[in-house]
């Protein structure tokens, strides 16, 4: 089977000046978002307890927070979690009461309302010190990513190609977050590990469309710029596809039967991968294109390309 | 002729996947419920024990699998739980103090592959249920005590040497700059107290300062000392932890620094949290004090009346001791404690060492006590952190014990020995006790991380559910997609799966649930490098060349696209696994083995396999 029978000629460039718009309020939108309304930090980066039980029968909410309320905790946060018979409790940092402990404390109190059978399924305290750490460091690794990359498609390819390949990463990352401030959805540590991924992932792509443009440059001796950046993008195009069906496809099943502590990260890989694949046609390609890459800048001055291709 | 292999590569292929599937088939054995029995304080596993775990388990009527010693361990297998839960109730009542008696899973693997070190992959706490904790240990309370020690030093030598000063103390400056400050009324004095502390303490960095018409000195740890001084205090409480962590039973625990003052300890199968915080969380300090011989302490003990100006503890070999009130000496005052052989009577010994004032109580009050009798007191202290309006106040709670009795038989000063210990191992423990005891480095839990067993069998069970429909949609699917070329890739996706659990499992990397999502995350991107190569020779057949030629341009045009974006997935792997902790290591883990294995199924494995059925021979059409 094949997607396009015959090679296709889509004028992808025609589109740049609406897509860039697109891009453009996509952002926009996103950093309004993220400055408004914020990311909904779980409990990794805020620190405080976080405890889920399960039960033998289902339980009544009322009942688990009034509990909740008489042993100390009115601020605590109860929630069923995946069924009825699961809770989860949350617990946010608390002055006068030593964090440690919480989660004895309601465990206790809990089992001695409740008739059947109460087993702990998880708890998780992170001391607010820890937290500050594990936002700082995640923030830091995210920015050491983006230099390292931009380093390397630097030297592999062009300086003009390495910020194109930036830009679109950026642009994948503030999107993601965008959505998951929009919709208030739970950052935690997995998600983080999922949107360093994304960058992983929507770079792989945007790397397989400049390097097809590279090739092209080089090989193509008639056309503008626009015309062989087109070429390319038709060229790779039922890869780009085809690579995001795949992981598209096992995205879905970790998304439908990973369970609850893999959704977020699931979530957000499926947001990654989709504006990941539009933005290496996009922005990546386009940006390079604005920024004025030409045939000059990319004949065959640098060797170690093609020492590679005859190894495999 | 195109698209032949040398015979080396199929030979190496055939080698590799060989090696991997040996090593990845022990993960199919699955485990038995297993009891692990090992030694803590005083008590050697070996032939004898085991005998009497045979003699206690047969008593009870309880059956067993195999007893294996190993390593100091003895490990008997059960056939489910609930043989296993009475067995380990009928071998710790039977074998008493002294033993850990831990719960744990071993695994079935047969003893051919364990000969080759082959092991399942090692699971970890978030699927095999656990207690995970991140604690923080006050390394600067040991500069602090040191500098306190220092003050004593000082206080006794200015004396002795008769420079008169007005006070003594400790100074405390800005940004964690901590000195022992002494006050002169004259700066002669002080230029002679200088010349005397510059002598007596060649590391100690000594300044002079004048402030409002006084004349100050302020001595300071050189920071090279203070930093050793840091990493004592850290590597004592790691070493106090793991004792601690012997009390609990627990069969593989896991106790490593992370960074300068943190100690990661994880508990597999862990379920009371309460009680592992509370055994954990303990400092330890010591004191001396002499031994009532004239009151029978077990009688004390039963009848619950203490003779006036004595205190009643417990011993920890068992039984209880009468104490004298006064403190003889803290273990405040021990600078080192180690383990040795006493060389009078080539008995184990401990030897200790005093600071300077430390000597000078303690040669005065065992002057005055000769021959009698003196125990050492090992008291745990529990802290706890509360916030009182924004302020971190500490609270403590106290559990002592006596750990050592011994006869004093001379006067003792600066440095004496503990003898009549019964092993090496013991006075190496008392060593190690004595030392923590020295350094308090308070300890706090600054991160847990539990997960009960139901839920860690639900995440094992929905991880592995999700990687085989991952693993079958993209099987379908590319089998649908390129047909011939397809079921190639599909065999090289297969071949790849096998890698990665090898490597895991040779690695003895820990599997988390995110690194199953990096499994799944891996199979998913595992097929792009075949859809370039498989997309390239489409396009190549589309301009026209000979299917032959059409295989091997594909491949070769293929390979820098896919090196360079492996390449730079891999970088945003690698550093994702330097800057993430616990779970995010995981799922960095597996990402970056598969990515780097995929490069080799997918290439390397694919075109053999293409070349087999296509090399060297006429062909017309191709199947893709």
């Amino acid at each position: 089977m094949q997607l396009f029978k015959k090679a296709t000629t889509f004028d992808f460039m025609s589109k740049r000046k609406v897509t860039m718009l697109l891009s453009a309020v996509l952002i926009l939108i996103s950093v309004g978002s993220l400055a408004t309304r914020g990311l909904n930090f779980g409990l990794d980066f805020t620190g405080g307890t976080l405890i889920e039980l399960g039960y033998s029968h289902p339980v009544d909410l009322t009942i688990v927070r009034s509990t909740l309320e008489t042993s100390g905790f009115p601020e605590a946060v109860a929630q069923h979690f995946g069924t009825a018979r699961d809770i989860l409790i949350r617990i946010a940092p608390r002055e006068g009461k030593s964090d440690a402990d919480i989660s004895s404390t309601v465990m206790s109190a809990l089992r001695n309302v409740d008739d059947g059978e109460v087993t702990m399924r998880r708890v998780e305290f992170v001391g607010p010190q820890v937290g500050d750490e594990l936002a700082n460091d995640g923030g830091l690794a995210m920015i050491y990513a983006l230099i390292c990359i931009l380093i390397y498609v630097g030297f592999r390819f062009e300086y003009r190609f390495a910020i194109g390949s930036v830009a679109a990463l950026v642009h994948d990352v503030l999107i993601t977050l965008g959505v998951f401030s929009l919709f208030q959805l739970d950052f935690d540590l997995t998600v983080l590990a999922s949107i360093l991924a994304v960058i992983g992932y929507s770079l792989n792509d945007t790397i397989v469309v400049f390097d097809r443009i590279r090739e092209n440059f080089r090989k193509m001796r008639k056309g503008s710029s626009v015309d062989i950046v087109n070429a390319s993008l038709n060229q790779t195009l039922s890869r780009t596809i085809m690579t995001s069906i795949t992981t598209l496809l096992v995205l879905m099943a970790l998304f439908i039967v990973g369970g609850e502590l893999i959704h977020g990260f699931a979530t957000a890989l499926i947001i990654g991968v989709v504006v990941g694949t539009y933005s290496s046609i996009y922005v990546a390609s386009s940006s390079a294109l604005s920024m004025g890459i030409s045939k000059e800048d990319l004949m065959p001055v640098e060797k170690e390309g093609d020492d590679l291709e005859h190894i495999p | 002729m195109l698209n032949q292999y040398p015979a080396w590569k199929y030979l190496l292929l055939i080698i590799v996947l060989g090696t991997s599937s040996l090593y990845a088939l022990p993960n199919l054995y699955g485990n038995d419920p297993a009891l692990q029995v090992s030694s803590t304080r005083n008590t050697a596993v070996d032939i004898s024990t085991q005998e009497k775990m045979r003699e206690l388990l047969t008593a009870a009527d309880i059956p067993y699998k195999s007893i294996l010693l190993a390593n100091e361990q003895i490990l008997v297998r059960f056939d489910d739980t609930e043989i296993q839960l009475r067995a380990k109730d009928a071998v710790k009542d039977g074998l008493g103090r002294g033993y850990v008696v831990a719960l744990n899973l071993a695994p079935k693997t047969p003893d051919w592959l364990r000969a080759m070190n082959a092991a399942p992959m090692y699971l970890g706490l978030d699927l095999r249920g656990g207690v995970h904790f991140l604690m923080e240990v006050d390394v600067n309370a040991a500069v602090d005590q040191s500098e306190e020690r220092y003050i004593g030093d000082f206080r006794g030598l200015l004396r002795e040497n008769k420079i008169r000063f007005d006070k003594i103390g400790r100074y405390i400056g800005n940004e964690g700059d901590t000195a022992v400050e002494v006050r002169f009324r004259t700066t002669e004095a002080r230029d002679n107290a200088q010349l005397l502390l510059d002598r007596e303490y060649p590391d100690l960095l000594i300044d002079q300062e004048d402030r409002a018409g006084k004349f100050f000195m302020l001595a300071r740890l050189d920071e090279k000392e203070k930093r050793e001084t840091r990493k004592l205090a850290l590597k004592q409480n790691i070493t106090t932890l793991r004792n601690r962590v012997n009390e609990l039973g627990v069969a593989e625990p896991v106790i490593q620094q992370q960074g300068d003052e943190r100690i990661v300890v994880q508990l597999p199968g862990v379920q009371d949290t309460a009680r592992a915080k509370e055994i954990l969380g303990a400092t330890a300090t010591l004191e001396f004090r002499l031994t009532d011989e004239t009151h029978d302490a077990e009688d004390a003990a039963r009848t619950g009346r203490v003779p006036a100006g004595l205190k009643l503890y417990t011993q920890r070999e068992g039984g209880h001791a009468l104490l004298k009130n006064r403190v003889m000496l803290t273990g405040d005052y021990i600078i080192d404690a180690s383990s040795g052989l006493d060389q009078q009577s080539g008995g184990a010994a401990v030897y200790i060492t005093l600071d300077g004032k430390g000597a000078s109580i303690f040669s005065k009050v065992t002057g005055d006590n000769v021959k009698k009798l003196m125990s050492v007191v090992f008291i745990e202290k529990k802290t706890e952190t509360r916030i009182v309006d924004g302020e971190p106040v500490k609270t403590k709670r106290t559990l002592e014990e006596v750990i050592n009795t011994a006869r004093i038989q001379e006067q003792l000063s600066k440095r004496f020995q503990i003898t009549g210990l019964d092993s090496t191992k013991e006075a190496h423990t008392l060593a190690l006790l004595l030392r923590a005891g020295a350094l308090a480095a308070p300890i706090e839990i600054v991160e847990e991380r539990t997960i009960g067993p139901s839920l860690g069998a639900d995440n094992i069970r929905q991880g592995f559910t999700s990687v085989i429909i991952g693993f079958v949609l993209v099987l379908v699917f590319m089998a649908v997609w390129y047909r011939g070329f397809g079921l190639v890739a599909n065999l090289a996706l297969a071949f790849n799966l096998v890698v990665i659990v090898a490597v895991l499992s040779m690695l003895q990397a820990t599997l988390t649930l995110p690194g199953i999502a990096g499994i799944v995350l891996t199979v998913g991107m595992a097929v792009d490098a075949n859809v370039l190569i498989f997309e390239r020779i489409r396009e190549e057949l589309r301009n026209g060349i000979s299917p032959q030629a059409a295989i091997n341009s594909g491949y070769a045009k293929a390979f820098s696209t896919i090196a360079d974006a492996n390449i730079t997935t891999l970088i945003a792997a690698v550093i994702l696994f330097g800057f993430g902790t616990g779970p995010i290591k995981g799922f960095a883990i597996t990402l970056s083995i598969g990515i780097i294995t995929s490069m080799f199924t997918a290439i390397l494995g694919t075109r053999a396999v293409i070349n087999l059925i296509y090399g060297n021979r006429r062909v017309d059409k191709l199947s893709i």
